[in-house]
């Protein structure tokens, strides 16, 4: 099932003539100057609502700027519309914002500002996100190249020792500093100022009730035992009560998408593990979908259902394990979150079986996946997924009705779903507002249209419907790895031909999504055609959920703002990729 | 005076004799509380580790402390970048001496996979004195709990009379890594960062490239 695109062409370039520029392959390259006006348009009179992704893409002449939009209207659920504007000056690249339209955009259009350098007209906040103010020119540009640089494609000549290269040199060797850094001509230490961003402590006096009072800054993280990694937040306090918040991301920006432009297509599995740790096999799952929908592969039976059981076992961990940290912050102290862990414990013996490796798998292929199981192993899992049963129903015990828990939680952060949709928040978070929108529901992959499950919600969105959603959650994905597990097929192959060192991608670009544990975890691969991607873009669903982090704390107590912070569930591998 | 020291009869068995040293460290090795303090990936093992399974409560080793001031051991556990290393080594400066550092993971050890991005520092120990590096991406917990023992053989065998932090003198701070410009400076290098810009024909692009036997 695709979208109707000619449809959506006619109708588009009746209500603005000329408006769509081109149309090249299944994406519509609209006017970038009426991109405000045509944006409104998409989303009041077409239905677009929701807006999911935006990144860039540089090509040597001109540099694009992609946008994919969906509708939460049940009739229009399902495929959406790509479409991207065009920027042919790459010294001075403007582009309309779409922020006011969409929310979603405004963390996503601070990337493409930080990576490409194109600057987003009417933007309100459009300062570097992962990166740093003063860093020099925008990475992801083609022509940018880091201290470190050696060629453009792997694998680089350097990891060949022979013949030519008889004492390949590491890297600190090629650069003078023996470290990676490098500093423009010109540089002085002395005229910049390298002190820290830390706003001042207090703001200025202002009078509530005629009482003068002095808002305070808190800085939390990044070395914060409650912000799940290096998560950097500035909040603003009237008493204990938030008056603002400020996240502040990148210092987990490792450069995926760089070095992912540089690997091989099989190269990139490993580390799309790295991106949401907590739960690495779902993003291969991701990435391997995204590449066989651009290969137009088929994947054998049994890979298909091993795919789609490592997948819901790492869902159910992920949920578990954010429910124990959820604990955490609420003042139960480790006891949730080492009873989490020992479940993690068994999944993950049957994951270090099935890949060798007990957390970084590596398991899916392009095309099925690494190895296949014993029936021994197939009996041992269905222990696992009877125990975990079991162990939902311990964990609702002692969780769901504990009232200091419901009196932390209930009202805490909620939000409704029409807002969500419009920060672009997705996954649990959403459906406990309300919206019943699962991608495995509505653009189906894999096999999931083949099973019996439930897309569950509920109503306000807190905090603790949150929980309740991610228990609900880990109920329907054992309901699927039960009947996954009685409908395997016994024997046949695991992987479509045989498992190729490289794959070449034909020419062309998509933007594929998939339901991961988080939220819509997205790739936007471009290829030219070569063993290695063009353009490698990860969507990813913990960096846009934190969009909507303000506007869920305001009016809170500080003490809750940790509560919602952990319970739109982070992970900062993926958020600063 | 002789080393050598009866124990009379009826308190055999309830008097042990040992240096001071060795009881200092003794004392020490099963009370080192680690930093709460997580990098990237390998965190989610070290908490695995500090989990039920693994337990390393065993060793005393399951306070872990979320202030660097009440920390004894901080584990490196994740890629190093530039916006966050400044951070890492104030945290350190921060910590109360006799202090350790575990360099856990591909990453903190040496940059590990990511070690050719721009914002990626190839390891912990150019800011910071390393006492053990765990390898592995990720290493099993059972790796890293390798790891902790190393360092308690390592505490155990320093001597009361010889440990830097008794001494005189105060222990030099790490140099904290500055950040603000187009990228980190490492002020050891400040000097020469200088230099460089001034001089004619100015070179002070990384990219130049070492003689093949520097
Ligand atoms: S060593 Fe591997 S597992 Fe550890 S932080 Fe680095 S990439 Fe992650």
């Amino acid at each position: 099932m695709a979208i109707d695109l000619g449809a959506v062409e006619a109708q588009l370039s009746t209500a603005f003539p000329g408006a769509v520029v081109e149309r090249e392959g299944d994406w519509l390259v609209l006017d970038r100057d009426r991109l405000p006006s045509i944006a409104t348009y998409l989303r009041d009179e077409m239905g677009f609502d929701f807006l999911t992704h935006v990144s860039a893409s540089d090509y040597a002449d001109h540099l694009d700027v992609v946008y994919n939009v969906y509708s939460t209207r049940p009739e229009l659920q399902g495929p959406g519309l790509s479409f991207k504007v065009r920027v042919p000056d790459r010294v001075d690249a403007r582009v309309p914002t779409v922020t006011t339209i969409w929310k979603s955009a405004n963390f996503q259009e601070r990337e493409v500002w930080d990576m490409f350098g194109i600057h987003f007209d009417g933007h309100p906040d459009l300062r570097r996100i992962l990166l740093w103010e003063g860093f020099e020119g925008h990475p992801l540009r083609k022509d940018w190249h880091e201290p470190y640089y050696e060629e453009d494609n792997k694998p680089f000549g350097s990891r060949w020792p022979y013949p030519e290269n008889p004492r390949p040199r590491s890297a600190e060797q090629r650069v003078h500093w023996r470290a990676n850094v490098q500093y423009p001509q010109g540089f002085d230490p002395e005229d910049w100022d390298l002190g820290a961003d830390y706003p001042p402590l207090f703001a200025p006096k202002v009078e509530i009730n005629g009482i003068d009072t002095e808002p305070v800054y808190l800085n939390v993280g990044p070395h914060h035992p409650s912000t799940h990694g290096v998560f950097r937040m500035v909040v603003g306090l009237q008493g204990e009560t938030v008056t603002n918040l400020t996240p502040v991301v990148g210092h987990l920006h490792r450069n995926h998408e760089k070095i992912g432009e540089r690997n091989l297509w099989n190269g990139n599995i490993p580390y799309t593990d790295r991106l949401d740790y907590i739960s690495p096999m779902y993003n291969e799952f991701a990435y391997v979908v995204a590449v066989e929908r651009m290969l137009g592969k088929e994947v054998p039976e049994r890979a298909e259902y091993l795919r789609v059981i490592m997948g819901e076992l790492a869902r159910v961990v992920n949920h578990l394990l954010t429910i124990g940290f959820q604990f955490n912050e609420l003042g139960a102290m480790m006891t949730p979150m080492i009873y989490a862990f020992t479940e993690r414990e068994h999944v993950l013996d049957l994951f270090e079986e099935a890949s060798g490796a007990r957390m970084m798998h590596n398991y899916y292929r392009i095309g099925g996946v690494y190895g296949d199981v014993s029936d021994e192993w197939l009996a041992r899992c269905r222990k696992v997924v009877s125990r975990l049963d079991r162990k939902i129903d311990e964990f609702e015990t002692l969780l769901t009705d504990n009232e200091i828990f419901i009196s932390r939680s209930r009202g805490v952060g909620a939000m409704s779903w029409q807002e969500m949709v419009n920060y672009g928040v997705t996954g649990p978070v959403l459906r406990s507002a309300g919206l019943s929108y699962d991608i495995r529901r509505v653009e189906p992959y894999s096999i999931y249209e083949s099973f019996d499950f439930e897309v569950p919600t509920y109503e306000t969105g807190d905090v603790y419907d949150r929980y309740r959603q991610r228990i609900a959650e880990a109920r329907q994905s054992i309901k699927i790895l039960k009947q996954a597990l009685n409908r395997i097929p016994a024997t046949g192959a695991i992987m479509d031909g045989k498992n190729a060192w490289n794959v070449k991608v034909p020419d062309g670009e998509l933007y594929s999504r998939v339901e991961h544990p988080k939220g819509e975890l997205g790739f936007y691969l471009v290829s030219d055609g070569g063993t290695n991607p063009y353009r490698y873009h990860v969507r990813s669903e913990c960096l846009i959920n934190l969009a909507a982090l303000e506007a869920m704390s305001v009016g809170h107590l500080l003490a809750d703002a940790i509560v919602i912070l952990g319970s739109i569930d982070i992970t900062l591998g993926e958020v600063d990729r | 005076m002789s080393d050598e020291i009866t124990v009379p009869d009826e308190l055999k068995g309830n008097v042990f004799i040992t240096k001071l040293s060795e009881l200092y460290g003794w004392g020490r090795k099963y009370s080192l509380w680690p930093m709460f303090f997580g990098l990237a990936c390998c965190a989610i093992e070290f908490m695995a580790a500090a989990a039920a399974r693994f337990d390393t409560g065993r060793w005393g080793m399951d306070l872990a402390r979320a202030s660097p001031r009440q920390a004894d051991l901080i584990v490196i556990s994740g890629t190093v970048t530039k916006k966050m290393v400044p951070k890492i080594v104030t945290l350190y400066n921060q910590m109360a001496e006799p202090k350790y550092v575990i360099s856990m993971g591909a990453c903190a050890t040496g940059g590990g996979p990511f070690k050719e991005g721009y914002n990626v520092v190839s390891g912990i120990d150019q800011f910071l004195p390393v006492d053990v590096y765990v390898p592995g991406c990720p290493p099993t917990p059972e790796g890293l709990i390798a790891g902790y023992m190393a360092v308690h053989e390592k505490i155990q065998n320093e001597r009361i009379n010889d440990v830097p932090w008794y001494e005189k003198d105060p222990i030099p701070k790490a140099p904290v890594p500055l950040l603000g410009g187009p990228d980190l400076i490492d002020p050891r290098h400040m000097d020469e960062i200088r230099a460089r810009v001034r001089a004619p024909q100015s070179a002070a692009v990384g990219g130049e490239p070492e003689k093949e036997d520097a």
